[in-house]
């Protein structure tokens, strides 16, 4: 079925599978690497995008959910000041190991820190708490985080 | 690809009469709102439905209204949407503590209280709060509406007393200042945060001249359903709280769970925990109505 959505701006049309992942269109459909297949279960985080401008887990979601909807991924916030001072952020603090989560990470700070009421170091862990990196280099992340939201 | 999802028929529906009149006409179909438990069930291979009819766009089932004595939130409200309404951390505080601690915040965005009790998990985050406050579950079919009380809702796990044509349409939860107050949600998992329930419970209490007038206790994920503590309120009901009596109180809990061993935890810890949050619980919603 022809689904058609909003992906980084741009506007996307996709043939698409009744039973098809949002996660699957987006990497095998339209090379959209960035977003990492994890446990494909709803428990990793590694691959959220935004949809509408909030973190979801896009293993969950079903490619004709999205019809009409806006999905960001890390691609389509390359200009925006406030992801590239989290990137910059990321980089100088070392909050990047693997590299495997980072994108998953970065979406869902990205959304915290322009949308959530950040005030503790507290409230950045519980908004990340829904992405999990194997490298367990969490406190450099929140750290990273941090940064940027706390001055 | 480690899970594939079956071959199904995917049904997009943007008004809820439209889902009524297909749900009465289609043999074996799922409802998908948030899709956080269905899509996983349908990848595991415990649901595989011919049909899967996806509700999650019917804007007009996601509100929260406050009509003053009471709560009214449509079945597709996000568990987010929860968190963050004004209307529900002033009157429905309860709501909103237990809630934050479901999922995580990714979940959150695509979960919906309707999915989260038409799911029907033992260990369901919003249940003990909405057994706390005995909300009313509006369900709706092409053949009408009613309204049962939540008590009365769940039947097993992963069981309720819908039909299969029906739609959970709207939760109305009664405010009540006084469990507006005085309330906690106590939950423990297997670590911190993003985690099930080993054990969790909800509490809202009334306390007139240091005596206890109303208390409600609730837990999930220690008894084939979401359940009420009555040993625990039928005791506590009209004593002065002290801490023999809260003591008292939790020992009580015992005889209205009936836990199960799982890959989360043994029943005889279940049964612990169950005694030692049921105490803190009530310890904090007494702290919170004044008696600390």
């Amino acid at each position: 079925m022809l689904v058609r959505f909003k992906l980084n701006g741009r506007e996307v049309e996709v043939d698409a599978d009744p039973n098809e992942i949002l996660l699957d269109t987006l990497r095998l459909k339209l090379g959209v690497r960035s977003v990492k297949r994890g446990c494909e279960r709803g428990e990793c985080g590694t691959c959220t995008v935004l949809l509408n401008g909030d973190p979801v887990t896009s293993c969950l979601i079903l490619t004709p959910q999205v019809d009409g909807a806006e999905i960001t991924t890390v691609e389509g916030l390359e200009s925006d000041p406030k992801f590239r001072e989290l990137v910059n952020n990321f980089v100088n603090e070392g909050a990047i190991q693997c590299g495997f989560c980072t994108p998953g990470f970065l979406l869902t700070a990205y959304a915290a820190v322009s949308k959530q009421k950040i005030k503790t170091l507290e409230d950045i862990k519980k908004s990340l708490e829904g992405n999990l990196c194997r490298c367990t280099g969490y406190v450099k992340i929140i750290e990273a985080v941090a940064k940027t939201v706390l001055k | 690809m480690f899970y594939r999802l079956p071959e199904i028929e995917y049904i997009r529906v943007s008004e809820l009469d439209e889902a009524l009149r297909l749900l009465s006409r289609k043999e074996d179909a799922k409802v998908l709102a948030g899709g956080t438990d269905l899509v996983v069930d349908m990848k595991i291979g415990r649901y595989r439905p011919k049909t899967v009819i996806d509700i999650s766009g019917i804007k007009s089932l996601r509100y929260v209204i406050d009509e003053g004595d009471k709560v009214r939130i449509g079945a597709l409200t996000k568990m987010q949407d929860i968190v963050e309404s004004p209307v529900v951390r002033e009157k429905l505080p309860l709501l909103a503590e237990a809630v934050s601690m479901l999922g995580s915040w990714q979940i959150r965005n695509m979960a919906t209280v309707g999915g989260n009790l038409c799911n029907a998990s033992p260990a369901a985050d919003s249940a003990p709060p909405l057994l706390a406050h005995e909300a009313k579950i509006k369900l709706t079919s092409i053949e009408g509406t009613r309204e049962i009380p939540i008590t009365e809702f769940f039947t097993g796990p992963r069981k309720t007393v819908m039909y299969k044509t029906e739609i959970l349409q709207e939760v109305v939860v009664p405010y009540d200042a006084d469990f507006a107050r005085s309330y906690s949600y106590v939950k423990v998992g297997r670590r911190n945060s993003f985690t099930l329930s080993v054990v969790a419970v909800a509490t809202v209490l009334k306390v007139r001249n240091r005596s206890i007038e109303d208390v409600r206790v609730a837990l999930n994920a220690v008894a084939p359903t979401p359940v009420r503590a009555r040993s625990v309120e039928s005791f506590l009901k009209g004593r002065e709280a002290g801490s023999e009596v809260i003591e008292k109180a939790s020992e009580l809990v015992l005889s209205d769970i009936s836990p199960i061993s799982d890959v989360r935890a043994s029943a005889e810890y279940r049964k612990h925990l169950s005694r030692v949050l049921v105490k803190d619980a009530l310890l904090k919603a007494l702290e919170r109505a004044g008696l600390g």
